[in-house]
């Protein structure tokens, strides 16, 4: 039994509670001084048992001068939750810990006298603790923090935000030999990841393991109004009904929506069918902080029934009694839909209840194989990449606002931390020049350095405003340029993308946190709105889609290939397979269907691949550029997760060569070269890494705020400089986040010996899913910029015709 | 390659931003903002340094393909009055060869008070031009009733299209004024709907003209 200071065990008998198993063996790992993990489902007293070691440690050491734990949680709304899992226990054990929470959001007032006289616990998010960084107090603020608890790892650890903080966190170690790294993570597939992750010499096993208890399995099921399931879609709207039902049936539901613009259509959906006017909202990361706080509060206070939301509610949001979760359309990974489920119900001896809504016969599938997974315990893997140059750079530029340092110290140090453990010294030395005048080879700019190496062999910055100006720019998340959306006295809805609002003509109108919206005009960064009755558009939302994990991938292509499964799914699901075995085949798991048949004047040929919406698109845009050069006369193509299929005037008669390998040596690398997918990923690490700035002292903070395009700026480098570190830099983003290359190099390279051709008459079952998004998201071959500005000139041309 | 038919003359606007006159065997260019990366260096921003380099190649390869007797830039050539002193060694000798080559002319803006301009690189300095009939400046005045070309406003049109968004430069157009986009390599753009270009252009009905390899896109704005 661990012996523990009287507060905190007179704490635990007054509630008649045990100290749980794991938060003993947590408080033991930090007696011997071990960094520890702790793996635990939601609702097991995580966040506490992270903090016990470091409260029995002030109360046996009530004169403990200075900031002894630091507490890094992904969220900036620290507040609720800390209160909860912190601040109060701390109070009701009657203890005179100092415990502060440092935000973008806190005074500056109070964030210079933390600087100087720190509380005993800090809690603060990655950007906020790389910011402290690069203060010149830094070093003795930190020289005797004791411990580190980094929260919700699962999160962001394989994230930019993540490198951020393991570079933060090799210079803490540095600063402070004695720290000790704790990390808590929702369960994970791959635990001694997250070990290695957090470690600070790249050992794992010198971090201890303590797994918390399992919890009750969750009650899952499948909503299927009338036990059908739609030909398409992909959002589950038709059972809009049915899940009002469920709100009026539960005391609190959280209703998941994959997109931001799904949960907006949902939301109204539900609200037309609300005839008991039950309070429900909706929560989404584009609506104001104000409007998300003012929801988060209601849903604390117990005054909501039901809140649509998206991933914007995925992380620690441990308030609110919430008694069911429902995901509308499919859930696409087995550890998501576990972390959403894990919403419902804190307490661990009680199944959490869940509920999905499958948007298509495909999408039941998926479903039916994320209950599969779930059941089976069977998690997403945990996809690992190596720490971004941006992001490093971004370290780099403020260790030496800090103070000056030397470089082989500076190397050594980064390569503590785990994204950067296999960095070679010539990229980090290209990372310097980066951040010293550009990194350019053409050494224009030596007059203007930014930071420069002394006489001492230091190197230190070269003027004060750049400190300030870096201090202004960090940051790790980069978003989309965006207006504001605000009614005429100034009231902020929140933001639509640029993009979006400049389709808006003032008297269009859009729904917006759930509200129908007339836009009134654009005035600088504001989008000018007022309510209105009229019916709406919904916003589009540039964000990446999730795509379908592999494991799920797995299991749906299992499925089709196995009648005997099939007992399980509704009639009209077997019929449809059954179907699709006579009129044409099911293919075994390994195996790639393809199918081409002819339909009105066109012919069509449809891909069953199973990667992915991303790897899909990019295939598309792939295969109708050779489908162009065979003059096959493609007209486009769409895909979803399961699927790709592309239309043309001309048969194609061997889709063989179409799926090549070698698409990957040329026709690939070129294609992501010119497009917009690779200019995004510039323009964030360009951000990130510090070449351009977002913010200028005194103006507005708005994505637009970045003063020229980056897409120019890019055309410029690749041009005279291609082998520019931050071309590489976003070259790696682009491949790995954005297409997911490795899916589709995957596919193409078993494509020829897997392939199997089917040459129908007609349409088969299996295609139904993706013929009918033809028309309704048309992507037609090239997608050359000039092409969309010749049809934008015809559409113009045929709404101004008069009469 | 299109022409537009304007106060009598046939100009052809070239994809690249710049505006051909054949009769004249001239090309019209705004906006080059020389050395506007090195200006954004010594404040901190370090942009590839070849934004000048890049600019003027362009524009060489306009020179060349056209056979260019006359070279016109209205205005803001260089990004800031130091500009001049601060072009690479390639982009000096570039641009020496063509104002040698070319009957060069500088149109002043309000970047670049070039009263050094044309003894250090050639060719001739002006406020303001009237050639063939059209006047050249940098800046379009509302109440300018003659045929005027200006640049100033680097006009560009965001159109959303299959999904995404397209943004490009563009020539703005009526039936007495042309403002042409910006043709210097780093500069942004201002939306051709702009109030700003709108209140230049003064009334009466203005076009994005967006020229493409086949054809002229023709894009009403409103006024």
């Amino acid at each position: 039994m661990i012996d523990l200071p009287g507060p905190i065990t007179t704490w635990f008998a007054e509630r008649g509670w045990r100290l749980r198993r794991h938060q003993a063996e947590m408080i033991a790992a930090a007696r011997r001084g071990d960094d520890a993990l702790l793996v635990a489902a939601t609702g097991a007293g995580k966040t506490l048992a992270g903090f016990l070691a470091s409260i029995a440690e002030l109360i046996e050491k009530p004169d403990f001068d200075g900031l002894h734990t630091l507490y890094i949680s992904p969220l900036k709304a620290l507040a609720v939750d800390v209160q909860r899992n912190l601040l109060e226990p701390i109070q009701d054990m009657g203890l005179d810990i100092r415990v502060e929470t440092r935000t973008g959001d806190t005074p500056s007032n109070r964030k210079a006298r933390q600087r100087t006289q720190p509380p005993q616990m800090l809690l603060t998010t990655p950007e906020s603790l790389s910011l402290l960084l690069s203060y010149p107090e830094a070093e003795a603020m930190f020289a005797g923090l004791r411990t580190i608890i980094v929260d919700e790892i699962h999160a962001f650890a394989p994230t930019k935000r993540g490198d951020l903080l393991s570079l933060a966190m090799a210079r803490l170690q540095a600063l402070s030999p004695q720290l000790r790294r704790v990390a808590l993570t929702a369960t994970v597939r791959d635990p001694d990841g997250f070990r290695g992750w957090l470690s600070s010499d790249g050992d794992y096993e010198g971090v201890t393991l303590v797994e918390g208890e399992p919890g009750a399995k969750a009650n899952i099921r499948i909503l299927l109004p009338e036990d059908r399931v739609p030909w398409s879609g992909h959002s589950g709207r038709y059972a809009a009904r049915q899940v009002m039902e469920e709100i009026a049936a539960h005391k609190l539901t959280l209703v998941f929506c994959n997109t931001r613009g799904l949960a907006e259509l949902i939301f109204q959906d539900l609200w037309a069918e609300n005839d008991g006017n039950l309070p429900i909202a909706v929560h989404h990361g584009s609506l104001s902080v104000e409007a998300r706080r003012k929801v988060e509060g209601a849903m604390a206070r117990g005054d909501l029934r039901g809140l649509v939301c998206t991933a914007s509610l995925d992380l620690g949001v441990d308030w609110g009694d919430v008694d069911l979760v429902v995901q509308m359309g499919a859930p696409k990974g087995s550890s998501r839909l576990l972390q959403r489920i894990g919403r419902a119900n804190h307490r661990l001896d009680e199944a959490s209840e869940a509920i999905i809504v499958p948007g298509n016969r495909f999408e039941y599938l998926e479903a039916r194989a994320a209950l599969d997974a779930v059941a089976e315990g069977e998690l997403d893997p945990d996809i690992w990449r190596s720490g971004g140059l941006d992001v490093l750079a971004q370290h780099v530029m403020a260790v030496a606002c800090a103070a000056p340092f030397s470089a082989d110290d500076l190397y050594r140090e980064v390569r503590t931390a785990a994204p950067y453990a296999l960095l070679t010294r010539e990229t980090f030395d290209a990372v310097l020049h980066f951040v010293e005048s550009g990194g350019y080879a053409l050494r224009a700019y030596d007059k203007y350095r930014r930071i420069t190496r002394g006489g001492d062999g230091l190197w230190r910055i070269s003027h004060p405003r750049f400190a300030a100006q870096h201090r202004l720019n960090a940051g790790i998340i980069v978003d989309a340029p965006v207006l504001d959306v605000r009614f005429r006295n100034g009231r902020k809805l929140g933001t639509v993308e640029e993009y979006f609002a400049s389709t808006l003509r003032p008297g269009d109108s859009f729904s917006f946190a759930g509200v129908p919206l007339e836009v009134v005009g654009v005035k600088d960064a504001d989008l000018l709105v007022k309510a209105t009755a009229k019916p709406a558009r919904i916003p589009t939302y540039v964000g990446a889609r999730m795509p379908l994990t592999t494991n799920l991938s797995r299991r749906v292509r299992h499925f089709l290939h196995e009648p005997d499964a099939w007992q399980r799914f509704p009639q009209d699901v077997r019929e449809w397979l059954q179907m699709q075995r006579l009129r044409s085949v099911l293919p075994a798991p390994d195996e790639l269907l393809v199918e081409t048949f002819p339909r009105d004047d066109r012919h069509y040929m449809i891909a069953y691949s199973f990667e992915g919406w991303n790897a899909h698109q990019s295939l598309g845009m792939l295969i109708t550029r050779r489908m162009e050069t065979q003059g096959l006369s493609p007209l486009g193509f769409v895909s979803n997760d399961y699927a790709l299929a592309c239309y043309s005037l001309k048969p194609v008669t061997d889709p063989r060569p179409l799926f090549s390998a070698d698409i990957l040596e040329d026709e690939l690398v070129e294609w992501i070269q010119t497009s917009a997918l690779l200019k995004r990923a510039f323009r964030e690490v360009a951000v990130i890494g510090g070449l351009i700035e977002r913010h200028i002292p005194g103006k507005r903070k708005t994505g637009r705020q970045v003063t020229f395009s980056t897409d120019l700026i890019y055309d410029v480098l690749r041009k005279y400089e291609p082998d520019h570190m931050l071309l590489n830099a976003a070259w790696e983003d682009a491949k790995g986040k954005l297409t997911d290359i490795g899916r589709l190099a995957d596919l193409l390279e078993r494509a020829p010996s897997t392939m199997v051709h089917q040459r129908l008459d007609r349409i088969s079952p299996l295609a139904v899913p993706i013929m009918v998004l033809i028309g309704r998201e048309s992507v037609a071959s090239g997608t050359v910029e000039d092409e969309i500005l010749a049809e934008a000139e015809r559409l113009a041309a045929e709404a101004m015709r008069p009469g | 390659m299109v022409p537009l038919s304007f106060a009598g003359q046939d100009l052809i606007p070239l994809p690249d931003g710049a505006l051909w006159w054949p009769a004249r065997r001239a090309l019209l260019l705004a906006d080059l903002h020389l050395e506007k990366a090195s200006w954004f260096a010594a404040h901190g921003q370090m942009l590839p340094p070849y934004d000048s380099l890049k600019t003027l190649q362009d524009l060489a390869v306009l020179v060349d393909r056209h056979a260019a007797g006359e070279v016109w830039c209205l205005g803001d050539s260089f990004h800031d009055k130091a500009g001049s002193d601060r072009l690479s060694r390639d982009a000096r000798a570039l641009l020496l060869d063509l104002t040698a080559r070319t009957e060069w002319t500088w149109i002043t803006g309000n970047h670049d008070p070039m009263a050094t301009t044309g003894r250090v690189w050639g060719g001739r300095v002006m406020v303001e031009a009237g050639i063939g009939g059209l006047l050249l400046r940098h800046e379009a005045e509302a109440s300018e009733t003659r045929p005027e070309l200006s640049g100033h406003f680097h006009p560009k049109l965001r159109l959303r299209g299959r999904g995404r968004g397209v943004s490009r430069r563009c020539f703005v157009v009526s039936d007495r004024k042309i403002i042409l986009p910006a043709f210097g390599a780093l500069t942004g753009g201002l939306d051709a709907a702009a109030p700003p270009i709108m209140r230049a252009m003064g009334p009466g009905a203005a076009n994005a003209i967006i020229p493409t390899a086949e054809k002229l896109l023709s894009f009403p704005l409103a006024a």
